[in-house]
């Protein structure tokens, strides 16, 4: 399914703002047909990336190349073949939709006709109205469809759903998934987990400019060693290390209000805690379990929660 | 997508994108009334004010008396001036008040009471004297003519449409392309287009495009509303005040690109558009003739492309002039042209 030939790749990206590293020595390979995401919180440095590839911004240092073209060399040639979402997309307030696609669609040699974009981004009831009367869901499948215009080979789009109802934001992963079963390459950014989760086939985990952890989601849970995370607060001090010499935990992190556990079986280790804080008179006053997710994976690697 | 027709037929994206900016222009009320309405507005408001009214009669006093009935006859028969009848008391009071300029006392000789401070009181008392002096049998030592110009083509109002059309070019540009240039940098709409492979040229070129359209608007409208309401005549030949204006609308076009080529606010673009336009809308001759200033400012003020553009429009319109009588400044603003589409083509803001 996935071809072999690098649909991105970048060698030692930098980009300085002043004294401000944002981007530290970034190298990523994205293949032909793979849907990438980029995750991270938010100032890890992704946008900035993001804006490089597409070559909206110059790097400090470092080599790009997509499609195996330079943006030195070859820009007229990749703009044709790239379609982009900025992370805020403003459009002309008192253009209408289908306004705005024919003129997007302009500056395109080929591309999909606009009756079948609006159908596709289920706009075409729409078509007449002004951008400013959108939706924010509407708005940002007009913004999908600008970037589909010119019928890309690779599609950038930077946080796709931020801000978005959760209904908006399954019609707009159902239009990520189509453009990604046509075989073409998707980099996206996120800062939600399920999304790189749902969507990506790998994820490259962002923090102060630098690639901190790179796979696919499945690996990278796995990375955490065991699949579930238990969450529990109770009165009285627990000591770390009796409860990393329980069978079957990983890993025990300090929380604010309490301790987090990693854990391979969940079935199996979660009696053996509630026993041992039995044995040794604790009373919990809180206990949640969830299946490790690349939050965990975040957290683990960074000790920070991805939203702070 | 494979589900998707494809096609290769498009428009041309620089006719799309005109058709944005004119679109955009032509849904926003207040762009449309800044652009067509106000100066229309101003040019009546304006034409009204500094109207040419019939002169005013002079109000004069005679003290009724036995023998000023002459006086008052020979009065009576000169337009220039409204005589009234009064008692000595009422005329003190009528002059008091400024009812009347000056009261005609009886006797001999005869007395002419009047504030001389006041200038409608000294011209009474020199029409006054004069009609009367003629009445007695006095004769003028030359002959003499006047020549009135209150004919259309010297009037105030006909000074002011060629200022008020090179000022809305002028504003119209600044702020139509300027502005609306740094607005769409704020939204990021520009840093949106350039990740298309649209011609940045062709982006820059439909707001010269479209400032050319407006012109088309613009133009036949004051130009018909100042012949229509005030009468003012177009002696010279139209096509060349057409020229003219599309030359003065690209030179504001380009200057409207180089204020807007940095900034990045829509407060610093507001605060360059006043800074370049207000001492023009002073110096180059909108409402007041430019030759007002100081002989030294003169070379300065003569250069700037507001100042070329309505001298030469005055010039064909009031004049009548050909293309030859404006070449300076035409030159002139071909200058300023060609210098700020260059600059701002160079210094130009993308992301």
């Amino acid at each position: 399914m996935i071809d072999k030939t690098l649909a991105i790749h970048c060698r030692g990206l930098i980009k300085d703002y002043g004294s401000v590293r944002a981007v530290d020595g970034l190298d990523l390979q994205v293949h032909v047909g793979e849907c990438f995401g980029l995750l991270g919180p938010n100032g890890a440095g992704k946008t900035t990336t993001v804006e490089i590839l597409e070559g909206l911004l110059s790097a400090t240092s470092g080599d790009v190349e997509l499609l195996g073209r330079t943006w030195q060399s070859d820009a007229d040639w990749l703009r044709q073949r790239l379609g982009i979402s900025l992370q805020e997309t403003n459009l002309s307030d008192k253009l209408t939709v289908e306004e705005t696609l024919r003129l997007f669609r302009s500056f395109y040699a080929t591309g999909p006709d606009v009756q079948g974009l609006l159908e596709l981004v289920s706009l075409t009831d729409k078509r007449q109205t002004w951008y400013s009367k959108l939706s924010g869901g509407q708005k940002q499948r007009l913004a999908i469809a600008c970037a589909l215009v010119g019928d890309p080979e690779v599609l950038f789009l930077d946080e796709p759903t931020s801000g978005l109802d959760p209904q908006s934001r399954r019609q707009l992963w159902g239009l990520i998934e189509r453009f990604k079963s046509e075989g073409r390459t998707v980099l996206l950014t996120t800062h939600y987990m399920d999304e790189a989760q749902r969507l990506c086939d790998r994820v490259a985990v962002i923090d102060k400019g630098k690639v901190i952890a790179l796979g696919t989601p499945r690996e990278l849970i796995q990375s955490l060693g065991g699949t579930d995370v238990v969450e529990f607060t109770c009165d009285g001090l627990v000591e770390e290390t009796r409860m990393s010499a329980l069978p079957g935990v990983h890993a025990v992190r300090r929380r604010s209000d309490g301790l987090s556990l990693t854990v391979e079986q969940l079935h199996k280790t979660l009696p053996l805690l509630l026993n041992h804080l039995q044995q040794t008179g604790r009373t919990l006053s809180g206990l949640s379990t969830h299946h490790a997710t690349l939050e965990d994976v975040f957290v683990n690697l960074t000790g920070r929660q991805l939203r702070d | 997508m494979t589900q998707l027709k494809r096609t290769t037929e498009r428009q041309h994206p620089l006719w799309q994108l005109t058709l944005m900016r004119w679109r955009i222009f032509a849904r926003e009320p207040a762009a449309v009334f800044w652009t067509y309405g106000f100066p229309l507005a101003l040019a009546l408001a304006l034409g009204i004010a500094f109207r040419n009214r019939p002169p005013e009669a002079v109000e004069v006093a005679i003290q009724a008396s036995p023998g000023a009935e002459a006086w008052r006859d020979a009065l009576t028969k000169s337009p220039a001036m409204h005589v009234r009848w009064l008692d000595a008391r009422e005329a003190h009071e009528a002059l008091r008040v400024g009812k009347v300029s000056l009261v005609i006392g009886v006797g001999q000789p005869r007395t002419y009471e009047f504030d001389p401070t006041r200038p409608e009181s000294r011209i009474a008392r020199a029409l006054v004297d004069d009609a009367l002096q003629r009445a007695e049998g006095r004769t003028d030592a030359t002959p003499v003519k006047d020549q009135l110009v209150t004919e259309p083509g010297s009037r105030y109002i006909d000074f002011l449409i060629p200022g008020l059309l090179g000022f809305n070019l002028m504003s119209s540009g600044l702020w139509g392309v300027g502005f609306v240039l740094v607005e769409m940098r704020v939204r990021k709409l520009i840093k949106r287009m350039t990740a298309t492979p649209m011609s940045r040229a062709h982006f820059l070129l439909s707001f010269v495009l479209v400032r050319g359209l407006f012109l088309l608007g613009e133009l036949p409208l004051l130009l018909a509303f100042a012949y229509w309401v005030f009468d003012v005549p177009i002696r010279g030949s139209l096509l060349l005040i057409v020229a003219l204006s599309t030359l003065g609308s690209l030179v504001f076009a380009g200057l409207g690109l180089l204020v807007g080529s940095r900034a990045q606010t829509t407060h610093t673009v507001a605060g360059l558009v006043n800074l370049v336009t207000l001492p023009m809308a002073i110096c180059s001759g909108v409402f007041f003739s430019a030759a007002r200033f100081p002989e030294v400012f003169q070379p300065l003020i003569r250069a700037l492309p507001l100042t070329a553009l309505i001298e030469a429009v005055r010039a064909v319109m009031l004049d009548g002039v050909g293309p030859a009588a404006v070449a300076r400044q035409i030159t002139i603003m071909l200058v300023w042209g060609a210098v700020s589409f260059g600059v701002a083509l160079r210094v130009f803001r993308w992301q």
